[in-house]
């Protein structure tokens, strides 16, 4: 491309009354390689990214306002979850777990009881099975009962033996499966399963499970709310840069940019604060349930939230973030259009 | 190189600002746009710079119709253009350099070129002492000659100026004005808005002057001021 040679002396055109001729190889539109492009895409988002960082960091009062609003959000139905998923492990330690009493037939043979038992243990189904001879529950009955006299002046033991069962699944199905196969069994009077607390204790977990669903949705909203306003505050403050980017050739692409990358800053900052308030949390009523527990002669301790919560808050409040920056974005952006 | 076609703009307020405005400017031409304010100046700039569509006729500009641009293509239209504005638009957040830079930035310019080319830009204009600085620090001729060079740093075909005078005394509006002409010189297309008449009188060069959206003269002027 050869640049003509200038003449300043004649640039002006003072001594000139037609219009000067055009040159052949004049202004010649720049052009930018595909590869340069390319490097220069993947340097502007490292910059924007950069930018938006230290435009966080430059109001550091108003910005951590913003986070720690997400934070308290996000903080919420983290805790729920948290807590819902300690409760679960610390009944699934309980010892009253499901069981199920099988009474045997009066008139079964010793033997065949034995065997029965024997086999019991071997079932993949079965955790534990206790053997409760008659006597074994008389005398027990008379001691709960009271009725110690009485009972001793009836002729016969009434009570059957009767076996008890712990199950090695807790779940409804597997639980119904089991009482009816050992319903099946010959020497088998009567299974009674006590099912009224495990259902209602299932009823409860999904219905805190649907709470903690219903306030986590909701409280995104709101994060993602928060992100938009403060977004388009961004926005009214820089309407001078956006309108000379946009006059001088910048896509909307490249106007959205650096916006786009502040939400996703104040989404993870949030999220990264969210795990913090809940470990926290944790930490301050760890001590306490701590000792509840050694009271009840358990070592439970709360499990607090670990490296899966740390990157769901961080990730997903980064997304929700980046989603208000683009609704604040796709709102407010077509508002500054040069006039 | 830029050809209007019977180019209506009528706003929605019904107030029409051009009314079948044709004019043709060659490729290296330097031209004055004048016009009483609000004779249909800014609105033809705003035609040329795909800030309004008209509302009947075609803008050509380097062989493209530019009313049928999608809005997506206006920003690629936008980069071989040059826009010179009358209080400058420069943004005080950042030094000259910057500034300069921002076109190059938006194009995607490799960083040693962007160096090269705005430094080019800033010499050229004569405040490559002042890359460094901010321009709020810079009086308002050398505010206006930092927007000239933003104008230019992409190397546009066609530069594009409205009321770059406006509010800079003779002495530094003659200055202004020799710059547009060293830019013509090599060949870029130059239109200036300006109403400082005296100042178009003395440059000798093609006058198109509006009055209520109407081109009403086009010409080059003699030597005294011989047209309204």
């Amino acid at each position: 491309m050869k640049q003509p040679t200038r003449n300043p002396a004649k640039g002006a055109g003072r001594t000139a009354t037609e219009p000067r001729p055009p040159r052949p190889a004049g202004a010649v539109t720049a052009r930018t390689r595909l590869s340069d492009r390319w490097h220069s895409w993947l340097g502007h988002h490292r910059e924007m990214a950069a930018e938006a960082l230290r435009r966080f960091f430059a109001t550091p009062l108003a910005s951590l306002m913003t986070a720690v609003m997400i934070a308290i959000a996000l903080a919420l139905p983290a805790t729920l979850q948290l807590g819902m998923g300690n409760f679960q492990r610390a009944v699934a330690g309980w010892d009253g777990q499901p069981q199920l009493s099988v009474f045997l037939h009066r008139d079964a043979r010793a033997t065949a009881v034995e065997r029965f038992t024997e086999a019991l243990r071997d079932d993949a189904a079965v955790a534990d099975v206790t053997y409760i001879s008659p006597e074994q529950a008389l005398a027990e009955f008379q001691q709960a009962s009271g009725l110690g006299e009485a009972l001793a002046g009836l002729g016969a033991n009434p009570l059957p033996a009767v076996l008890l069962v712990r199950p090695a699944a807790v779940a409804e199905p597997q639980l119904q499966a089991l009482a009816a196969r050992l319903r099946d069994s010959a020497l088998t009077d009567s299974v009674v399963l006590d099912m009224a607390w495990v259902q209602r204790l299932a009823r409860l977990t999904e219905l805190a499970q649907r709470i903690s669903l219903g306030l986590g949705l909701l409280l995104a909203l709101g994060v993602i709310l928060v992100v938009v306003n403060t977004i388009r505050l961004h926005i009214e403050n820089r309407r001078d840069e956006i309108l000379v980017v946009k006059l001088v050739g910048g896509t909307d692409a490249f106007v959205r940019r650096p916006f786009l990358y502040s939400g996703l800053w104040y989404g993870l900052c949030g999220g990264l604060l969210a795990w913090l308030l809940v470990a926290v949390g944790v930490a301050l009523l760890s001590g306490p349930v701590a000792g509840l527990a050694a009271s009840y002669g358990s070592g439970y301790a709360l499990q607090g939230p670990g490296l899966t919560y740390l990157l769901g808050l961080g990730g997903g409040a980064a997304l929700l973030g980046l989603c208000g920056a683009w609704v604040a974005v796709a709102r407010h952006l077509r508002a500054v259009e040069p006039r | 190189m830029i050809t209007f076609d019977n180019v209506n703009k009528r706003y929605a307020s019904g107030q029409d600002a051009l009314v079948r405005v044709s004019l043709d400017i060659g490729r290296g031409e330097l031209v004055f746009l004048t016009g009483h304010s609000g004779a249909g100046k800014s609105t033809l700039l705003k035609l040329l710079t795909a800030i309004e569509r008209p509302t009947r006729g075609s803008i050509l500009v380097a062989g493209q119709n530019i009313c049928r641009l999608r809005n997506g293509q206006i920003p690629y239209y936008r980069r071989n253009l040059g826009i010179v504005f009358q209080n400058h638009q420069l943004l005080f957040d950042r030094s000259v350099f910057d500034n300069v830079a921002l076109p190059l930035a938006v194009a995607g310019c490799s960083r040693r070129e962007l160096g090269r080319r705005v430094r080019a830009a800033l010499d050229k204009v004569g405040l490559l002492h002042k890359e460094r600085q901010n321009p709020i620090v810079l009086s308002g001729g050398e505010q206006q000659r930092i927007g000239i060079a933003r104008a230019v740093v992409n190397k546009p075909a066609v530069l594009v100026a409205d009321e770059p005078t406006g509010n800079l005394d003779p002495q530094l509006s003659a200055e202004i004005m020799r710059l547009f002409a060293d830019f013509n010189a090599v060949g870029v297309t130059v239109l200036v808005a300006s109403h400082d008449l005296e100042l178009i009188a003395r440059m000798r060069r093609r006058v198109l002057t509006l009055q209520a959206g109407q081109l009403i003269y086009d010409g080059i002027p003699a030597r005294e001021t011989a047209y309204p």
